[in-house]
């Protein structure tokens, strides 16, 4: 078996439309270059789930999205991603906030081939005003309580990076946080995880104990060996993140002259040129 | 030793908003209230658990700027999934969070500004602000108070006041508490007959009238307010010398 592949491959099997689910949180561990790729296609009104980023920035900016499910959309250490908050108010993709932990139990309840599960968390915010769709459930037991039935959010698409990564698709995880990956690919039809490097099975035991390898193979179609494929987002620990190249990823959205050059220097090229231009700037 | 500054004055206020709270996992946003908690572990409520910040329990008090001489100490590990699965679901936390805008009933929004469908000013999202609110005891700090701020309507509910707990049923409200606010006016809580939004000090040097010039709503408050207490000579060693050297919150809180 041998699940590798390349971000051109994963991107051409997406379609308009189609919900994606981005693994990594905030500016941490993101799979940018398949964010990237997605940069490039004409793929339009996509659906995009996520702890979000720089991802969410970014395809939000170029008019990729219909509609994002998130509970926030941060660069940590820039609280407010500023691409965002510009597409946001502009009014330009509807925007599904919830609470954080609803959107872990979304995932889950798909994950888990559930319609729904129950959660006190939304009661009483207008969470419940902003995404009418959700529905009340009350426990049949003798409490009786009502509470949210926080629905299942079915994925087309998982798309997820991680350290290491053999060529059947067992992945890796050296920081410090899995995040939800696990939950985006279970919930996912599709799964795909770009790594730092693949390498041999035998070899997942040299850089960590096996609680480490917590992406199973079950839950992966296709690996992408892409090194520095979470750039400019951290990767600990093979990289931190680039708090410079973000600086200025940031600065250009309140100058469209800027982000023109930004979008041509690294965004309108291939992944090799991003990755040489990243290197000589 | 010079005279505390007014950010000082919101840190010990902070801290005092910990009191009594034992073996609580303490989440705080903002310089002066990593300050103002880390204060409380060092002092009166030395069984507090808080994190690195990023995904471990944090077992050693280290600066707020993170430059230390030794190396944290940590315990636990707390990835974000186990935030919701083992801290904020069981109740076991406190918070406290940033409100851009927040109203009598303790109402918070730090989602956006204006509709949510096309908002004026797009902020951070709910963020856990629905969930903090609904499953543990939280409190907000707001550094610099007006009337902006300290609205009668927020736009946007994102941390769950009283008026709307109140609305729910005993079921759903029961792990309900909004404890304290503390702005660099004042100290506020909602011990009230109907959890309005009470003045329960003045920061020294701030006059009620100031406060209330500062707040949309009509704020409860007693004939004489008194003054929020100094920090103790410990305390001010403890900020100064320990937690924050550089002075960072004296650029969040304004003299």
């Amino acid at each position: 078996m041998d699940k590798r592949t390349t971000e051109r491959e994963v991107v051409a099997e997406l379609r308009d439309g189609m919900t994606i689910g981005i693994g990594g949180w905030g500016s941490r561990r993101k799979p940018m270059s398949l964010v990237r790729e997605i940069l490039r296609s004409d793929l339009k009104q996509l659906t995009v789930v996520t702890y979000g980023g720089p991802d969410a920035g970014l395809l939000c900016k170029a008019g990729k999205v219909d509609k994002l499910i998130y509970g926030f959309v941060s660069l940590d250490s820039i609280p407010l991603e500023p691409h965002f908050r510009q597409a946001r108010q502009a009014g330009g993709f509807r925007a599904a906030e919830l609470d954080e932990g609803m959107l872990q139990w979304g995932l889950r309840a798909a994950a888990h081939h559930l319609p729904f599960l129950p959660i006190r968390a939304g009661l009483g915010s207008d969470v419940l005003s902003v995404n009418p769709e959700l529905k009340m459930v009350r426990s049949p037991y003798e409490d009786g309580e009502e509470l949210i039935a926080m629905p299942a959010i079915e994925l087309d698409v998982a798309l997820i990076h991680v350290n290491r990564a053999d060529a059947i698709g067992n992945g890796q995880i050296l920081g410090p946080d899995p995040y939800f990956d696990d939950l985006y690919c279970m919930a996912a039809k599709k799964r795909f995880m770009s790594c730092e490097k693949v390498i041999p099975t035998s070899e997942f035991a040299k850089h960590g104990p096996v609680r480490t390898v917590s992406i199973n193979r079950l839950m992966v179609d296709g690996v992408i060996e892409a090194p520095g494929g979470a750039h400019f987002t951290e990767c600990l620990p093979d990289y931190p993140r680039d708090e410079d190249f973000q600086r200025e990823y940031a600065s250009t959205a309140k100058d469209p002259e800027a982000w023109e050059a930004f979008k041509a220097r690294y965004l309108d090229v291939s992944e090799g040129d991003y990755q040489e231009a990243v290197k000589t700037r | 030793m010079s005279d505390p500054t007014r950010a000082e004055i919101c840190a010990v206020a902070i801290a005092e908003a910990f009191r009594g709270d034992g073996e609580l996992l303490v989440s705080t946003f903002g310089t002066t209230p990593s300050v103002g908690g880390r204060l409380a572990r060092l002092t009166f409520e030395p069984d507090l658990f808080m994190t690195d910040g990023v995904a471990a329990g944090a077992e050693s008090v280290i600066p707020v700027s993170g430059k230390s001489s030794e190396e944290p100490v940590l315990g636990a590990w707390m990835p974000f999934r186990l935030f919701f699965d083992n801290v904020v679901w069981t109740g076991r936390r406190h918070v406290m969070m940033m409100a851009s805008q927040i109203d009598r009933y303790g109402n918070q929004n730090f989602a956006c500004i204006g509709p949510h469908e096309k908002p004026k000013a797009q902020l951070l999202g709910m963020r856990g602000a629905p969930g903090n609110t609904i499953y543990h005891r939280t409190s907000y700090f707001v550094p610099a108070h007006t009337d902006k701020v300290f609205v009668d309507r927020v736009d946007v509910v994102s941390g769950v006041g009283y008026d709307r707990a109140a609305a729910l049923s005993k079921e759903n409200s029961r792990f309900h508490h909004i404890h304290r606010v503390v702005s660099n006016l004042g100290v506020f809580d909602f011990e009230t007959s109907d959890h309005r939004m009470r003045l329960v000090s003045v920061h020294p040097g701030v006059r009620v009238e100031d406060v209330v010039s500062g707040t949309q709503f009509e704020l409860a408050h007693d004939a004489d307010v008194p003054e929020t207490r100094l920090p103790t000579p410990e305390e001010l060693h403890l900020i100064r010398d320990v937690l924050d050297p550089e002075g960072w919150i004296n650029r969040e809180v304004r003299e």
